[in-house]
């Protein structure tokens, strides 16, 4: 469904030194730097995947992202969407997709939401029954109710990106590139979000391309992230695979029937949080089963759980190892 | 998009456009009382004509040709570019470029659906035109009448293209703001807005013939007024309408290297 081989995309930026000296200096002659926001990037996404896409602020997702809806002209580098090549914007292709931006909306300010669903039954000409049958559906799943009879600026956040995603999928695409659905929302808004998202990929077979900050958000949608840094790929594969490949270890909680010394766990791993009744460590994954044994036979444990470490800390290192890269 | 599925479009995003222009109808109105420049220049210029004819226009002659000014302004206004200079910088556009409709057609469109609540202002202002000055005032020659029309939808394509190209200068310039200050100067002195055409200095009328802002407001208001004979206004319209190739043209290119370089801030 999605092809991407050797992308860049570069952009020329204006830098002017601060000052009074330098602002004048810039009316005669600019300085301009090429920033290389996607760094050559390859991958292919199937139809009907889930895909996480991955990577600190100003790492290229959303560059990516619009290059994919063909708002931006890539600088070199071959990228098809379902046959399509995105810059040309054609018609058949505009009717298969739909960016969700989650800090621009294109929903009419002044009107209500419905008034931008009727809009976007006669732009992407959708027969009036499915339409009917659409917002049906949608109604109930994001449980519009009567918001859209509102004005779109008296709507909450959360509201606001209920309408805008029932908006954007007016004409039932195939590919659907999220960016940041849920950034802003509070957690029941963000679940409701999540799992409508989940739900509109089983029900259509629909290509998902997502970037959220939440790891939740990728925990619960997507099978596989590509996680890019400065404009370069640095993973493409299954969540867990990135995780084992970040963080080798497994995150083991133990809850003890009696009080245990901090010093004496020291021989099972590393102790990330330790009181007397709890101790949460981390053990190396082909560690873990001989541990738990020794654990089990030499400790007062009642109570175990084994995890992957939190996906946020995992992120957290990566994103590291990458600014000390730099 | 094809023209088949934009005209299926039209009727919607005409009836959205005037919504919009209906929710936003106090701006408009204020914006439609601070283009009564014509009316300001109509008591001036009957004032300097209260004792001699100046040129071929006595008071009623001032009169008939500001009041048909301040017509034609409310008929052939357009106000594109501030929304696409906003849209442009702010990467508002990007939603725009996401539907299969043109988003020069959508703002098109937002222009046209304007047009309703401006001719509810202009048609008092004719028809007071007519209780005062007289239905002598306006030409009488049908055919001219079909010129006028046609001299309108150019006035106005002028317009809208100037607006589409001084937008387009968003996508190079960090704003476009100052390029329409610096049109609408030349617009308000040249185009027959402020002070007929044919008050002109020869030599200065010859190089005005040639531009394109008489071709906006004081052609229209010329046919309108009797000033030209049916030879000179066909003339006259063929100049007008190289200019809204021009205009459209000018558009055409600029907006297609515009978007090779938009760099959809924001998101």
């Amino acid at each position: 469904m999605i092809r991407v081989r050797e992308l860049r995309k570069h952009y020329q930026v204006h830098e002017r030194a601060p000052g009074v000296g330098a602002a004048f200096r810039s009316l005669f002659r600019r300085k301009y730097k090429t920033v290389a926001a996607v760094d050559g990037i390859a991958f292919d996404i199937a139809a009907g995947e889930r895909v996480g896409f991955l990577g600190p602020n100003g790492a290229g997702k959303t560059t990516t992202l619009k290059v994919l809806a063909g708002l931006l002209h890539p600088t070199s580098g071959e990228v098809r969407v379902d046959d399509h090549e995105p810059r040309r914007r054609e018609d058949a292709f505009l009717r298969k997709i739909m960016l969700v931006l989650g800090q621009k909306q294109q929903l009419l300010w002044d009107l209500p939401p419905s008034d931008t669903f009727e809009l976007n039954r006669a732009v992407y000409d959708v027969p009036h029954d499915q339409y009917a049958e659409t917002m049906r559906e949608l109604s109930e799943l994001l449980e519009l109710g009567d918001l859209v009879k509102k004005p779109t600026r008296t709507l909450s956040l959360g509201e606001r990106m209920k309408c805008e995603l029932a908006a954007a999928l007016v004409h039932r695409p195939r590919v659907l590139f999220l960016d940041e659905p849920t950034i802003g929302l509070d957690v029941s808004m963000q679940a409701t979000v999540r799992d409508f998202i989940e739900r509109y990929n089983k029900r259509y077979d629909a290509t998902i391309l997502l970037t959220s900050h939440y790891m939740e958000d990728v925990q619960r949608l997507c099978p596989r992230v590509i996680v890019i840094d400065k404009g370069k790929l640095v993973h493409d594969g299954p969540l867990e695979e990135l995780v084992a490949k970040i963080r080798p270890d497994k995150r083991v909680s133990l809850r003890f029937s009696r009080p245990v010394d901090r010093g004496d766990l020291a021989a099972f791993g590393t102790v990330v949080r330790h009181d007397a009744g709890e101790s949460v460590l981390d053990v190396h994954k082909d560690e873990v089963n001989g541990v738990l044994s020794r654990a089990l036979a030499t400790l007062p444990v009642s109570d175990l759980t084994v995890e992957n470490p939190p996906l946020e800390e995992v992120m957290s290192e990566l994103f590291a190892r990458g600014r000390e890269g730099r | 998009m094809s023209l088949r599925s934009s005209a299926r479009a039209l009727p919607t995003l005409l009836r959205v456009g005037a919504y919009e222009a209906l929710a936003y109808r106090g701006e408009m109105i204020v914006w439609m009382l601070a283009t009564t420049m014509p009316l300001v220049m109509l008591a001036l210029w009957v004032a300097v004509a209260q004792d001699a004819p100046v040129g071929r226009y006595g008071q009623p002659q001032f009169v008939a040709y500001f009041l048909a000014t301040f017509v034609v302004r409310q008929l052939t206004g357009a106000w594109v570019f501030y929304t696409m200079n906003f849209e442009i910088r702010d990467g508002t556009l990007s939603m725009r470029l996401l539907r299969p409709v043109h988003p020069l057609l959508a703002y098109t469109a937002e222009s046209i659906a304007s047009m309703p609540l401006r001719i509810v202002v202009s048609i008092p202002v004719a028809v007071l035109s007519l209780v005062i000055v007289g239905s002598g005032a306006v030409t009488h020659d049908p055919a001219l009448w079909v010129l006028w029309a046609v001299s309108i939808t150019g006035a106005w394509l002028i317009s809208l293209c100037v607006n589409f190209v001084v937008g387009c200068t968003a996508f190079f310039a960090e704003s476009s703001m100052k390029f329409m200050d610096a049109w609408l100067v030349f617009y308000f002195v040249l185009s027959g807005y402020l002070v007929p055409i044919d008050l002109f200095p020869p030599a200065l009328r010859a190089v005005v013939d040639w531009l394109p802002f008489r071709y906006q407001i004081g052609f229209p208001v010329e046919i309108m007024t009797g000033a030209l004979t049916l030879h000179q206004a066909a003339a006259l319209l063929a100049r007008q309408w190289m200019w809204v190739l021009i205009g459209a043209g000018a558009t055409s290119v600029l907006w297609r290297r515009g978007l090779r370089q938009f760099a959809a801030y924001g998101g």
